[in-house]
């Protein structure tokens, strides 16, 4: 179904804003890439963005929270943030390839690659072109273009800067890539479209942190696109680790393709923002493949969280797990859209799939949307989904050992969290996710 | 009764049944012994027709009927009984409903008139006797949440139901303590008749003191290598199935 | 795999055993849908003018509709001017007994199964038969009456008892719901009527078999039970119709209201002609069902089994309105060769302590394609609700599709909400199990499709169970790959 262009406005806006982008280009504007983006901004124009009547956008207004905290005739993505204002961001491991951005812009003094050039190429995106042209226009678009999310369309068509990653085939990355998107909004209202794309060669692996995190009390928008090709039996891990502020708009897309053999595990851990949308788009389009999901949203005042994700079997014998865990506090709401296709190649193939959401006040809402479809018969897909609140009799058995209403609930809903937290490879990481919860249920 | 010759077997493309010859007569309690892996359980499955195994030259013949030509349904309508490894669970089937459809399917073949709910029902209760199952057992979905023992007895009871010619009893011996054994045990000898024959495969001598056989057959790597009567289970048990390999590496 | 395709060959021919035609005269509008056809139906049925007000309305509501296209299934543009709205079975007069009821449309009920001689039935099943679009005869009326109970078919309640059908039709399904039932408040034509007074427990089985047997014939059936207080009701609904190439469309109303403490169960095992091997023909059924547990401690149960039609397209739903109130929703929905279904339920929790469980399991085969899609909403209000849904899918063979939408909306804390669904094919190890204990692979499929089915047919009175498990296995015939 074509989704319906409801604000014309913010689409013409955003084809206004694509013609003075263009000017600023100086003589780029013939290359390869921007035919891409030209194309995309035509799908744009033609399709327009999602209102509340799409499906897909069913329960979630982005259009509407972007109309209303987003002047985009008054964006400025200006930066004044200091080394240790930027520091303060960083996790306690030195041990790791960094990466920065501020408002979209690659940060050179901050990011350090430690990993050997041979292993590991970390370029941004611009420079990628350029030093790449070749091996980036095979990937860029190509996915993304698939799924047909508007929004896609619209950072395709204003993309230059992100991150490239090109594991080398054979190498394994021991130090996990750091990338650190930091939105300072003192100095105005930044707006910005990073574009990720990570190439992981044939038989390397590689762990890729994303950390997204907010300067100031103004509103951000951040429309991200990463492309992921997971290359014959390569292994990797990618995080996204949400921190924005509560006024912070985002629209985040995936797409990862996995080949044979291959193994890929994401987390999507959402702990701030005024309205995420993530859509997590996986292509398993070789057989035995394997894909992990994991999702934990714990979320609070007026925040809106939207999870949908995509696993597609396209051949046989692949196999997907997925968990995704909400607790949704004060006024939050949560929604989960998991979709399982296996396509009618796809024998054997093994799906599961798991949404549960703890409610812990009655203003807190979730709209759950497990979906399978299923056109091979030698399959097992299973999903189950819960919405609910801590069990009486659990948090009872704690009260009478001597534990305090508050912990016990803490206790219990950390427990409920484990199962996503305890498949965290990194300590480092692990330790970090486990400081903010503690923060936010005590 | 049976007669197997020259039988060879195998599953995608690993040969593992190499040229079994075996004669079963009436009346006469086999046992198959041997090593994990020795193509045991393989035979089991071929003689009750699973397709999983693809028969590669050789023939079965059971009571003048070529059984390789025989759909499993057929085959187990002629007499032919597999007392199951691991009984699969079929939620939301009764256990009497299924085991009343068996009965009858297999009478029709043999062209006699259904049995009505009633002599089922004593049919089914006589028989339950035999191996002490429990009538709860019976109105629950099939093998569901069954424990092992209940899950071997269940089989022993089906057998006693359908009263084949031929039973193969495959590891029925395996997860079951020694109570259970027994009654196992106890349920296939009150079956034992002069018409009848039992083919038991196990890895262990555990079970054939119970069920006494006329005859053990030693299958290692896929052949049988070595017969003699039950003296020869307690040699192994004596003395494991390493000699055995010695013995055969000594020939080959 | 070469004997699976043999056995598929075998018994694909299986025919649909109640495609016969009845040649029976009938009295009918011309083709087409005009504010003229709708006086014209109200007209034939001496209807007061309030009513064809009614109809008027939803006629001109439907005008402004636009057909939906989001269920997932797929089928030609209907035509709404190349259907016949209305089609009874001439009668000379008005009947006063069974007796004289037209031999041929005897028949064909006796073809059916269902007897219209109360005399002959031993079980206590009353029955309205509704031919086409016209209930032609209503059993057991006498008995029913002594209780207090009225069971006739919708015209004659519209007739008869005025005040009720002016107070609840359209009470729980309205005239703008949807494009369909837009449609058929404006032409239905018949259909059953049903009320249970204040604590009387019906004692037997209320039942209405609908068929469709003129060509070119859409059935627009309205059903409307009322359940007074603390009253009981159990209500089975059969439906077949005749083999023909067109598609013919069958758009009905259900609507159920449950007063305090009653409990209405309704059962619907529908069987309309699914059209030949090849998908040709068969029927559109495209229908809306809702009840509203109305009072406190209510409950309504649905159970269907879906086998027949080329489309279904229904979600037969609950608004849990009193506190304690139940909703249930049970279904079996079994597609094969180019049926279509698209079918579940919405359980809508607005009271507190209300409780709902849907069940439901779904069987495709051939080159069908089977959809539950379902939405339970907890409204801010209810507190401590309760669901429970399980939807599973079999798959037989490689060319079908099973697929999966639901939609749960929660927006209570306290609320316990948990969806459960697989998807599986009949398990390969269990069809050699039954063979090897002498049951034939057809057989053992009916078997395992039966138990895997089970728990929605224990919901089914005795004798529709009994049907239906039949049903199962036809439909299902040679599906085996």
């Amino acid at each position: 179904m074509k989704p319906k262009a409801v604000k014309a406005d913010i689409a013409s806006k955003l084809v206004d804003k694509f013609n003075e982008f263009e000017k600023e280009l100086n003589g780029h504007s013939k290359s390869p890439m921007h035919t891409v983006r030209k194309n995309a901004l035509e799908e744009l124009k033609s399709n327009g963005l999602p209102g509340p009547k799409d499906e897909e956008y069913k329960y979630t207004n982005l259009v509407k929270s972007i109309e209303k905290h987003i002047d985009l005739d008054n964006v400025s993505n200006d930066s004044s943030l200091s080394d240790s204002e930027v520091e303060s961001f960083l996790f306690d491991n030195e041990d790791a390839n960094i990466i920065v951005f501020i408002n979209g812009l690659y940060a050179a003094r901050h990011s350090k690659i430690i990993s050997p050039v041979s292993d590991l190429v970390v370029l941004d995106f611009e420079e990628a072109f350029m030093q790449h042209p070749e091996e980036v226009i095979a990937h860029f678009g190509n996915y993304a273009a698939k799924y047909k999310d508007p929004y896609a369309s619209v950072n395709t068509a204003f993309s230059k800067n992100g991150a490239f990653i090109k594991v080398s085939p054979g190498k394994v990355i021991e130090k996990p890539i750091m990338i650190h998107f930091i939105s300072d909004t003192r100095q105005g209202i930044p707006v910005y479209y990073p574009r990720n794309l990570f190439i992981i060669g044939e038989r390397s692996e590689v762990n890729i942190v994303e950390s997204f995190h907010t300067f100031g009390d103004q509103p951000s928008l951040v429309n991200q696109v990463t492309e992921i090709v997971v290359s014959k039996e390569a292994k990797g891990s990618y995080y996204k680790l949400q921190l924005e502020s509560d006024n912070a708009q985002r629209v985040d897309n995936t797409q990862i393709h996995q080949r044979k053999d291959s193994v890929f595990n994401t987390y999507t851990l959402t702990f701030g923002g005024a309205m995420v949308r993530n859509n997590l788009n996986i292509a398993l389009e070789d057989p035995h493949c394997e894909t992990h999901m994991y999702g934990l949203y714990l979320i609070k005042g007026n925040a809106h969280v939207d999870n949908h994700t995509v696993v597609d079997h396209i051949m046989p014998e692949s196999f997907s797990n997925e968990i995704y865990k909400g607790i949704l506090d004060d006024k939050a709401t949560g929604v989960f859209n998991g979709k399982i296709f296996v396509r009618q190649d796809a024998q054997k193939t093994n799906a599961f799939q798991s949404n549960k959401n703890i409610l812990l006040t009655d203003d807190a809402k979730m709209n759950s949307k497990p979906q399978l479809e299923i056109w091979a018969d030698d399959v097992k897909c299973s999903h189950g989904c819960t919405t609910g609140q801590l069990d009486d009799e659990q948090m009872f058995y704690l009260r009478s050992r001597g534990i305090s209403a508050e912990s016990a609930r803490a206790i219990l809903l950390h427990a409920f969290a484990a199962d996503v937290l305890e498949t965290v490879k990194f300590e480092f990481i692990r330790e970090h996710l486990d400081r903010i919860i503690h923060e936010r249920l005590h | 009764m049976l007669t197997i010759k020259n039988l060879h077997a195998q599953i995608e493309d690993n040969q593992i049944l190499r040229g079994i010859n075996l004669e079963v007569k009436p009346g006469e309690v086999h046992a198959i012994m041997g090593p994990n892996g020795s193509g045991k359980s393989t035979l089991a499955s071929v003689l009750a027709g699973r397709e999983d195994y693809e028969v590669t030259d050789g023939e079965v013949i059971f009571e003048g009927k070529d059984l390789l030509d025989l759909a499993p349904e057929e085959r187990a309508r002629e007499g032919v009984f597999l007392a199951f490894q691991y009984p699969v669970e079929i939620p939301g089937v009764s256990s009497t409903n299924f085991l009343k459809t068996a009965v009858n399917q297999i009478r029709e073949h043999k062209g006699l008139d259904p049995l009505d709910a009633v002599s089922f029902l004593k049919l089914i209760k006589e028989k339950m006797k035999l191996v002490e199952i429990d009538q709860s057992l019976l109105s629950r979905s099939l093998n569901e949440g069954f424990s092992g023992g209940e899950k071997k007895r269940n089989e022993i009871f089906q057998m006693a139901v359908l009263d084949p010619k031929l039973a193969i009893l495959d590891e029925t011996d395996s997860g079951l303590d020694i109570d259970a054994l027994r009654i196992v045990a106890n349920g296939v000898n009150q079956l034992k008749r002069a018409d009848n024959a039992v083919i038991v495969v196990t890895h262990y001598q555990r079970l054939l003191d119970y069920i006494i056989p006329d005859f053990v057959h030693v299958l290692y790597q896929g052949r049988i290598v070595k017969s003699g009567d039950k003296s020869l289970a307690l040699e192994l048990e004596d003395k494991g199935y390493d000699w055995i390999k010695d013995e055969v590496g000594s020939l080959v | 795999m070469s004997k699976d395709n043999r056995v598929l060959e075998e018994i694909t021919t299986s025919e649909y055993k109640y495609g016969f035609t009845s040649d029976i005269e009938a009295d009918s509008a011309p083709k087409g849908l005009n504010e003229d056809i709708v006086r014209f139906i109200s007209a034939k049925k001496n209807e007061p003018e309030w009513m064809l007000e009614w109809r008027l309305k939803a006629y001109h509501h439907w005008l402004t509709m636009k057909e939906p296209t989001w269920p997932n299934v797929k089928y030609p543009k209907i035509d709404f001017q190349d259907i016949i709205y209305y089609s009874a079975p001439k009668k000379k007069k008005k009947l006063n007994s069974l007796d004289e009821v037209d031999p041929e449309l005897r028949e064909t009920f006796e073809k059916l199964g269902i007897s219209l001689d109360e005399q002959k039935r031993l079980t206590g099943v009353a029955v309205d038969a509704v031919l086409d679009s016209v209930s032609v005869a209503t059993t057991f009326k006498k008995k029913l009456h002594e209780l207090g109970i009225i069971f006739c078919s919708f015209s004659e309640a519209v007739h008869e008892h005025p005040e009720l059908i002016k107070k609840y039709i359209g009470s729980v399904v309205p005239i703008t719901d949807n494009y369909y039932a837009a449609l058929n408040s404006a032409v239905f034509s018949d259909g059953s009527f049903c009320y249970i007074p204040k604590g009387v427990r019906c004692p037997m089985e209320l039942s209405t078999y609908f068929r469709i047997n003129a060509a070119n014939t859409g059935q627009f059936e309205r059903t409307l039970i009322v359940a007074e207080e603390g009253s009981y009701v159990s209500y089975l609904e059969g439906c077949t119709a005749p083999m023909r190439d067109e598609n013919q469309l069958h758009a009905a109303v259900v609507e159920i209201m449950a007063e305090k403490n009653s409990e209405v169960k309704y059962s619907t095992v529908q069987n309309w002609y699914p059209g030949d091997k090849n998908g040709k023909g068969g029927i559109y059924n495209f229908v809306t069902k809702r009840g509203i547990c109305k009072g406190d401690g209510s409950k309504i149960s649905w159970t269907q089994v879906e086998t027949g039609s080329a489309i279904t397209w229904k979600y037969p739903s609950v608004i849990l309105k009193g506190d304690n109130s139940i909703g249930e929703f049970y279904s079996v929905a079994v597609t094969n060769n180019h049926q279509q279904a698209d079918t579940g339920t919405k359980m809508i929790h607005l009271g507190k302590n209300t409780k709902s469980r849907i069940v439901s399991k779904g069987v495709s085969a051939g080159f069908s394609q089977n959809s539950y899609r379902g939405l339970v909403k907890v409204h801010k209000r209810a507190e401590n609700s309760r669901n429970f849904s399980q939807c599973d899918s079999l798959l037989m063979g490689d060319k079908c599709g099973a697929h999966t939408f639901p939609y749960i909306e929660i927006e209570n804390s306290t609320a316990r909400v948990e969806h459960e669904a697989t998807t599986s094919k009949i398990g390969e190890d269990q069809i050699f199990y039954c063979n090897q204990r002498g049951i034939a692979t057809e057989d053992a499929v009916a078997l395992i499709v039966n138990g895997y089915c089970k728990e929605v047919l224990n919901q089914l009175p005795m004798e529709f169970a009994v049907e239906a498990q039949k049903l199962l296995a036809l439909t299902l015939e040679g599906s085996v790959g």
